[in-house]
């Protein structure tokens, strides 16, 4: 199994707060990673700092072999890490399918001279942008929708624009920062679908959830991580029966 | 299209004819703070960058203009020559500002720009000693009017018994350019470059993770903006044949805000109305009000200036409460501002 994502003692402090104690992880090409844990266990910050947000403090992170040093998100995303955000962050004004294309941005070039003179280059670029966007709103079901303000898609669809955005990135791996966060259960099981959909044409994805009956049954692997520490990765059963994560969810008397 | 073409072609003639020479340059006016307009749109209802200091590349376009071409230092470079270098020059002076201003937002923005503004103004000011650059306060006189095709704009021209006056004749060449930058803003707006300005001023964070380098947009919006204002400002300088630093104070930067947030942020023909409305309603406002009191009261009551300003404050607050979108919003920010 090929490695795509390893991080290696990964620290991050926010004054006298360690959110961050020495985090190594391996995720492999083509699986879906979860990463649980309690609430204030350190797993969006450790996506901050794996998508630039955060400058970690210590520590390794190497994308496909390739040391991710990268000082701003904009580059994590060229390199090829996309990722939603547990408050969902759309460009709410603008409609989906421009959503969307605005993810396109970092894969095509266009510049201010080819926009003005609209060439025949930039042209078929732009064709190009369209085509994709509206590809990825139907792949992820909401192709209906494009023409639809983003603000006013549902809570559901909305989630799933996000997705679409980050997959017009074109990522090798796809960071979903609590997915399922103030969904029905209906929304959730769509949402299930369609993260197993993405497994299934060989993206690698990366789950951080609340919701542990849908990370158990949609993981390859799981990584538990307790105030800032990781206490177990391994696959779903495995992690489930595992004591210390037991400990850290239910407190000492339960383990 | 072709209908405005014809009222873009025959309104200098029309107004000239109608109410006189003094109207046809309000006219010239409006398609300068036309320019102006646009150009801020673009930082301010594009990117969502507030800038209150815009009027500052109005001020480096119309003093490269005016050193370049004048008797101050002797040199008397053609205007085709200036006005790309004065885009250049101002699209820099507008890098100089986006730089340090990258991490602000909103109105800790807004204070930068200001002072930035005011900073320009006060160098124009101060620029005559040691070294006499700028003239200081008593501004600098005889600049070389625009010419084209060797013929100076300042003087009319004869077509067949029929005099077209030089305010007319600037009249075509400011709209000319303007249609030029219009096309340019929408052009821009409906593409890659475009998307990527919205995108930062609806979330900034989102949009650094769909892999939007924003220090470069954002620069590139500042350099957009400030060129159109150079240009502008060149302009400028070679109509009025003269500059002086207090043509460049806070207040037109607020007037070329209004023109922008009245007219509708974003959105280009709002911008256009804007722009249109704010140089001529005052203007009519300055010439009729005296002659309606004397009509009604016998006497004019109020100073017509005074009432100016204060009808001015009334109609703002005005737009403010009932069209908080501006008065020809874009669709998608009506709908923002509807909720």
């Amino acid at each position: 199994m090929t490695v795509l994502l390893e991080a290696v003692g990964v620290g991050k402090r926010f004054g006298g707060v360690q959110a961050l104690k020495d985090v190594s992880l391996t995720i492999h090409a083509g699986e879906i990673y979860g990463l649980i844990g309690p609430n204030g266990a350190g797993k969006t910050t450790f996506f901050n700092v794996l998508t630039g947000l955060y400058v970690r403090d210590a520590g390794e992170l190497r994308l496909a072999g390739r040391p991710l040093n990268l000082a701003s998100p904009h580059e994590v995303a060229k390199a090829g890490i996309a990722r939603t955000f547990q408050n969902i962050r759309l460009f709410g004004n603008m409609t989906a399918c421009e959503n969307v294309m605005v993810g396109r941005h970092v894969r095509t070039q266009a510049g201010v001279v080819g926009a003005v003179l609209r060439t025949a280059a930039t042209r078929a670029e732009e064709a190009a942008i369209r085509r994709a966007a509206e590809e990825l709103l139907h792949y992820v079901g909401i192709g209906h929708c494009a023409g639809t303000i983003a603000r006013h898609l549902s809570y559901g669809d909305q989630r799933r624009l996000e997705i679409a955005r980050a997959l017009a990135t074109e990522p090798k791996l796809l960071a979903l920062d609590e997915p399922a966060a103030g969904m029905n259960a209906t929304e959730t099981a769509a949402l299930r679908s369609l993260i197993d959909g993405l497994r299934a044409d060989g993206l690698t994805v990366l789950l951080i959830e609340h919701d542990v009956k849908l990370v158990m049954g949609l993981c390859d692997r799981v990584a538990v991580l307790d105030d800032g520490e990781k206490i177990a990765e391994d696959v779903p059963a495995a992690v489930q029966a595992n004591p210390k994560v037991i400990e850290a969810y239910l407190g000492a008397s339960h383990a | 299209m072709a209908l405005i073409g014809c009222a873009l072609v025959i309104a200098p003639l029309a107004v000239g004819a109608g109410l006189g020479n003094a109207w046809v340059r309000v006219l010239d006016f409006a398609a300068l703070y036309i320019m102006l307009a646009l150009g801020l749109n673009i930082v301010v209802g594009f990117a969502g960058l507030l800038d209150l200091g815009y009027i500052a590349f109005y001020a480096v376009g119309a003093y490269l203009y005016a050193l370049l071409a004048s008797p101050h230092f002797g040199l008397h470079w053609p205007a085709w020559a200036i006005l790309p270098l004065g885009a250049a020059v101002a699209g820099l002076f507008g890098v100089l500002l986006g730089a340090p201003t990258l991490r602000l937002r909103g109105d800790y923005l807004a204070i930068v720009t200001l002072g930035f503004g005011e900073i320009i103004r006060i160098f124009l000011n101060n620029l005559n000693a040691p070294i006499n650059i700028t003239n200081g306060p008593k501004g600098i006189a005889g600049i070389d009017a625009i010419a084209v095709f060797g013929h100076r704009l300042s003087k009319p021209i004869d077509i067949g018994g029929f005099t077209v006056s030089g305010a007319t004749l600037y009249y075509y060449l400011f709209v000319a350019l303007a249609l030029a930058i219009v096309f340019v803003c929408v052009r821009l707006q409906d593409s890659r470059i475009g998307r990527a300005w919205v995108a930062i001023r609806e979330d900034e964070v989102a949009a650094k993770a769909c892999g939007i380098d924003t220090r470069n947009v954002k620069l590139l919006a500042f350099a957009m903006g400030a060129s159109f204002g150079g240009v502008a400002g060149g302009l400028f300088a070679g109509f009025q044949e003269f500059v002086s630093p207090e043509s460049f104070g806070l207040m037109e930067s607020i007037m070329v805000l209004c023109m922008v947030v009245l007219g509708g942020m974003g959105h280009i023909p709002g911008v256009i109305l804007g722009g249109l409305m704010l140089t001529v309603l005052p203007e009519a406002f300055r010439h009729g009000a005296g002659p309606v009191q004397q009509a009604l009261f016998g006497k004019v009551l109020l100073d017509p200036e005074a009432l100016r300003m204060l009808l001015f404050g009334l109609a703002l607050i005005a737009v403010m409460l009932y069209r908080p979108a501006g008065l020809w919003p874009e669709s998608r920010h009506r709908r923002e501002m509807a909720e």
